[in-house]
């Protein structure tokens, strides 16, 4: 059942979260951007703004509406209040000729999501395959996820670099939430439909000001979600090709590759990407060692490296794994692709490479283009 | 730890602005530690009182620009069990390997009164263009905790810990707003190595290269997306030519530089 609340309502959301001890996580402005960061009230939303995404380039964009969610992806997603950028494995003493080592308990900070969008809300879906429903649970993941309260938001106004309609991930939550929030924004003022995913999103929203939803507004909430729909920046094609029979010497690998920076930018924006380093460090009396994870990228030629020197050496191999990990053995891997169309990748590659483009292009047997090269 | 057993350290200085050695001058909170387990043989930045060769460790700034240079390097490394070179001088020719792109004996003319006193070379060239080098630490000037990484590495009989990836992902690390793409600021973090912690990027400048050129470098895309945020071809060259250029990536990217000037490795 969905309930209509005033803007004030996301006011006393946040600080009925926070008083029971939550440090809560939303969109807000910061550098020129919308990002995600810690926020003590609903004055930090990006009321106000949206913003003009593109390949390679993002520029902040007022509305001239007291809209609070005008915008798409925002420039960080999720992931690092999850699987942090560093964390500490493990730290080694030794002393009288014995190492006593230490692994830190994980920690498990209280934290709410508030504004999480349905494409991230899937990404987090797939970490959760990813680090919890393996036999190899994560410790680190696992201290934080089950706990995070996640009051999500329909996305209203889907970027240029957005595909998650074709993707099936969005725009508007269908669960995994323990509150949804919609905005409807008319002349008349800005309102916001809620519906409950969870019991505890229940007892939050029992505690606010709300009146049960009329049919009119169900109706709007449709109409904003397929305007969304149909204003999706880009799309991947899921009639392209089986991916599985991408062709792995096709010409067009040469081509992004000649676009590609291998900066590791596109791999630390998405949601999804999950991989890491070890890190292993010794102070200079020789007595201290600590262990640490960090985030690591498919993209450093030191990803690969093995005994004798590094697998993929080229910026076209390493490109074309990432492409093909994410969309076809992740499949095999995890049961689902590992991109959600939040269209990151798109927006924050310094040189605009956009993958949905790549796809299309890839879809192409090479026979048939005039670059030549052998047929899929 | 007695003090027989502790390896020797010796610092050299070629041609170079000081300010690598002195960042292990810097390290104060550390530096105790060091000399704990090393024995600072020959530092002239830090004590006239040397003690003669051979050394085990040997940290070398500066790069190589005179006849005497050449003569002397061959030396360094000769007394020199395990070579580290450090800051972009040592590592890819410095900022004064500009010269390369010119012709030094016009430059000697106009800014020495009597050239005939001065014996240089034509180019400023990395060390390890003349001797083996067991390991190079990037940057102008370089990084502290890199340094005591290095040092302590070889303390423990382990590879540093030095990631060889762009600059990016330490932007990325540090949940900086990309200036490139957010602002417009044209930025080289995409194809230089890390180490500074994005420590222009994280005060909204762009990437100088300080670090020089990651481990491959696509410095033509990266041209391009410099002219998108602007810059003409001529602030494109110049920004591929300060501390590191002639790094062999960037060396190249002197398109603007009339090419009879130019001179050959």
């Amino acid at each position: 059942m969905a309930f209509l609340v005033g803007a004030d309502c996301l006011d006393e959301m946040i600080a009925s979260l926070r008083s029971n001890g939550r440090t809560v996580i939303g969109p807000a402005v910061r550098d020129g951007v919308i990002t995600h960061d810690q926020i003590e009230s609903a004055s930090e939303l990006p009321l106000g703004w949206t913003e003009d995404q593109d390949g390679g380039r993002y520029r902040l964009v007022p509305t001239g509406t007291d809209e609070r969610f005008a915008f798409s992806s925002p420039s960080t997603s999720w992931k690092r209040f999850l699987i942090p950028e560093r964390t500490l494995l493990l730290r080694a003493r030794r002393s009288n000729g014995t190492v006593a080592v230490v692994e830190p308990e994980p920690e498990a900070p209280s934290v709410a999501f508030f504004g999480i969008r349905s494409c991230d809300l899937v990404a987090l879906g797939i970490l959760d395959r990813v680090f919890l429903d393996s036999d190899a649970t994560d410790p680190t993941y696992a201290a934080r996820r089950p706990d995070v309260f996640i009051v999500a938001v329909g996305c209203n106004r889907p970027g240029n670099t957005c595909f998650c309609a074709s993707m099936n991930t969005g725009p508007t939550p269908t669960s995994g939430y323990d509150l949804v929030v919609r905005e409807l924004h008319s002349e008349e003022g800005t309102e916001y439909l809620v519906d409950v995913g969870s019991e505890r999103g229940a007892d939050l929203l029992a505690g606010l000001a709300s009146r049960p939803a009329h049919e009119g507004d169900l109706q709007r909430a449709d109409r904003a979600h397929e305007t969304a729909v149909a204003s999706m920046g880009r799309e991947l094609r899921q009639d392209y090709v089986p991916l599985a029979a991408l062709d792995p010497d096709h010409p067009r690998w040469d081509d992004v590759a000649e676009r590609c920076l291998a900066c590791g930018n596109c791999t630390m924006v998405c949601p999804t990407c999950f991989c890491s380093t070890t890190e292993e460090s010794t102070d200079l009396s020789g007595t201290e060692a600590e262990r640490w994870r960090v985030w690591d990228s498919c993209f450093s030629l030191d990803f690969t490296h093995l005994h004798g020197g590094s697998v993929r050496t080229s910026t076209k191999s390493r490109y074309r794994q990432w492409l093909l990990h994410k969309l076809v053995t992740w499949q095999d891997q995890f049961d689902t692709s590992g991109c959600v169309g939040c269209g990151r990748c798109i927006t924050w590659c310094p040189v605009g490479i956009d993958l949905t483009a790549e796809i299309a292009a890839l879809a192409v047997p090479a026979a048939a283009t005039d670059l030549g090269g052998r047929d899929v | 730890m007695s003090t027989v057993s502790k390896p020797s350290l010796a610092v050299w200085k070629f041609a170079s602005c000081d300010g690598c050695q002195l960042t292990l001058l810097d390290c104060e909170d550390e530096l105790l530690a060091v000399t704990d387990r090393l024995d600072i043989a020959y530092f002239l930045e830090a004590s006239s009182a040397t003690v003669a060769g051979p050394y085990d460790l040997s940290l070398v700034e500066g790069s190589i620009t005179t006849p005497d240079d050449v003569e002397r390097i061959l030396e360094v490394r000769r007394q020199s069990r395990f070579l580290v070179t450090i800051g972009a001088c040592a590592t890819a020719g410095g900022i004064q390997a500009l010269r390369n792109f010119t012709d030094v004996e016009e430059l000697l003319r106009i800014v020495y009164a009597t050239p005939a006193f001065l014996s240089t070379l034509g180019t400023s060239t990395a060390i390890s263009e003349h001797v083996d080098v067991d390991f190079e630490l990037r940057g102008c000037p370089i990084d502290r905790s890199q340094l005591l990484e290095v040092i302590g590495a070889y303390l423990a009989g382990r590879d540093p810990e030095i990631p060889s990836h762009s600059v990016c992902v330490e932007c990325k690390q540090k949940t900086n707003v990309c200036v490139m793409v957010a602002h417009g600021t044209p930025c080289l973090g995409p194809i230089t190595h890390a180490g500074c912690g994005a420590l222009c990027p994280t005060f909204n400048r762009g990437c100088y290269g300080c670090f020089g050129p990651v481990e491959s470098p696509n410095t033509d895309a990266m041209a391009g997306a410099l002219a998108v945020t602007g810059l003409s071809a001529g602030a494109i060259d110049r920004l591929f030519h300060t501390f590191n250029a002639w790094s062999e990536p960037f060396r190249d990217m002197s398109v603007s530089v009339p090419a009879p000037t130019r001179r050959q490795p």
